[in-house]
């Protein structure tokens, strides 16, 4: 192995997933207000591009030009740091993240920046640290409306986490493995059959894990901690420029890692829906390519789904969302651990 | 390269550990030991021990650590205020901690041979080595544990409750 090449493509392969990442994060916020906009009966942006899709281009350059105020009374080490915070974080879990088969060119792994034994719980980890960017930003921003929103949105997304995390374990189980690629080489099978949401009988599951990923990313209809009609617009009420744009980027970015994620642990990640009904055509590239689009539509479903919800739904009340965490999703996580390790048990 | 991390990372986990008792407000201690739990994770990793490594930041500097910061957020806890301490501090606590601490390192530098050792980054425990050993020979101390973890919750409970 050449180690220089081999350092260069593994530094290209980091620079280009950050690039295509960001972009996507970018047009997600299209995509929310286009929806959105549709599903309320008006056009959304339309003005800047073809369609409104040089709209990001137009509010990127905007927010990147705007004034940066800091507040008197801010505590500035921590009101600083807590948007760094929530953006990398929100940014490293893209790493472990298979996006196609493993072919390797000059031994690099090409749609995968890191294939770890643990990735699962890598990304568990980095979801549990990035609660402190909104915790400290809230707090450091010496305002009640933020203070409420960030109290609010820790609680909340640790009594979230334990749902989530019980819900991956019967994927965990049915595997064997908290390493990505084995988790969908299992579902890679025998197409949409195999995967774990339908082959799997992980459906339960998946619900929980859809429930608990919308609380953990703060967006309705668990979206209280930037709840407009009561705490202004919450965590974030006292942050301009591009420090309010690092928590856009970061929440907008989690929801893509959220449904990537589900895409690898419940829809069969990068395997098609098809599995090998057709045969294969093209040459080499569009095979490997291919794998790459089936990842991309899903993923893609996932967050049409995510604005679809917002669309729809009106916001939890506080209580509402405490119960439902703790005295619904828990328990039905607990039970759908039991009957999977039972039936793999009896039959596994 | 090995060494070299583990340096690096003992050196901020110490460097964590004596911020977290200089400094005067308890976030920015707070936030001093999330340094402490993420750096011994990455020693933990350096040992081969992943599933520990993740656990360890999943746990103690999200799960715990958040509570924490959340404690602190929500009783708007204050700087705190510094004195000199007592007389009684300066004459038995500070021999008494340099006493435990040449006990303690006494005791691992004899034990050191007999407990044998590993190379860093020699050695990988999968997760399934792991609960291998956490559910089949260490199972009865394992539950126990959580038992006792449980009696702590149930306490909590009990003293939190209001009296009818």
């Amino acid at each position: 192995m050449n180690i220089p090449i081999f350092v260069l493509l593994n530094l290209l392969k980091v620079a280009v997933v950050t690039v295509i990442f960001l972009m996507a994060v970018a047009y997600t916020v299209l995509l929310e207000r286009k929806l959105v906009g549709r599903i309320q009966n008006r056009w959304g942006p339309s003005r800047v591009g073809p369609f409104g899709l040089l709209q990001p281009l137009a509010d990127g350059l905007k927010l990147f030009l705007k004034e940066d105020l800091m507040p008197s009374a801010v505590f500035r080490p921590l009101f600083i740091m807590a948007p760094i915070i929530a953006l990398s974080c929100a940014l490293i879990s893209i790493g472990v993240i298979p996006f196609g088969e493993n072919i390797r060119w000059h031994g690099v792994d090409m749609f995968q920046i890191a294939d770890l034994n643990i990735g699962l719980l890598v990304i568990l980890g980095v979801t549990s640290v990035g609660i402190y960017g909104i915790a400290l930003s809230g707090w450091s921003s010496n305002n009640k409306y933020s203070l409420l929103g960030s109290l609010r949105s820790s609680a909340q997304m640790v009594s979230y986490e334990l749902a989530l995390g019980l819900s991956v374990i019967g994927v965990v189980l049915r595997t064997g493995s908290l390493r990505l690629r084995d988790i969908v080489n299992l579902q890679n099978t025998h197409g949409i059959l195999s995967w774990n949401i339908f082959g799997g009988l992980q459906i339960v599951a998946f619900f929980i894990y859809l429930c608990a990923a919308f609380a953990e990313t703060n967006r309705t209809p668990f979206d209280l901690p930037e709840a407009e009609s009561e705490l202004t617009a919450g965590y974030h009420t006292e942050y301009s420029s591009m420090k309010f744009a690092m928590f856009f980027m970061a929440e907008y970015a989690n929801m893509i890692t959220v449904g990537c994620v589900a895409t690898v642990l419940f829809l069969g990640g990068w395997s098609s829906p098809f599995g090998d009904l057709f045969p294969a055509f093209g040459g080499p590239v569009a095979q490997a390519l291919l794998p790459v689009f089936w990842f991309v539509l899903k993923v893609f479903s996932f967050l049409f789904l995510y604005v679809w919800v917002r669309g729809t739904l009106p916001r939890f009340r506080y209580d509402q969302l405490m119960g439902f965490g703790w005295k619904f999703l828990l328990p039905i996580a607990v039970l759908n651990v039991m009957a999977t390790s039972l039936v793999l048990a009896f039959h596994g | 390269m090995n060494v070299a991390i583990f340096i690096l990372f003992a050196l901020l986990c110490l460097g964590g550990a004596l911020n977290l008792l200089l400094q005067r407000h308890p976030i920015n201690s707070a936030l001093s030991l999330i340094v402490v739990m993420s750096s011994l994770s990455v020693l933990y990793l350096l040992l081969g021990a992943e599933f520990l490594a993740l656990a360890q930041i999943i746990v103690y500097s999200g799960a715990i650590m958040v509570l924490f910061v959340f404690v602190i957020m929500l009783l708007n806890a204050g700087e705190e205020e510094r004195t000199h301490g007592s007389r009684a501090a300066y004459f038995a606590g500070i021999p008494g901690v340099l006493a435990l601490f040449a006990v303690l390192a006494g005791t691992f530098v004899t034990l050191r041979l007999s407990f044998g050792g590993t190379r860093l980054g020699a050695f990988l425990v999968t997760t399934g080595d792991l609960s291998r050993v956490l559910f089949r020979n260490l199972l009865l101390p394992f539950e126990v544990t959580s038992v006792l973890i449980l009696v702590a919750i149930l306490g909590a409970v009990v003293l939190a409750r209001k009296e009818h």
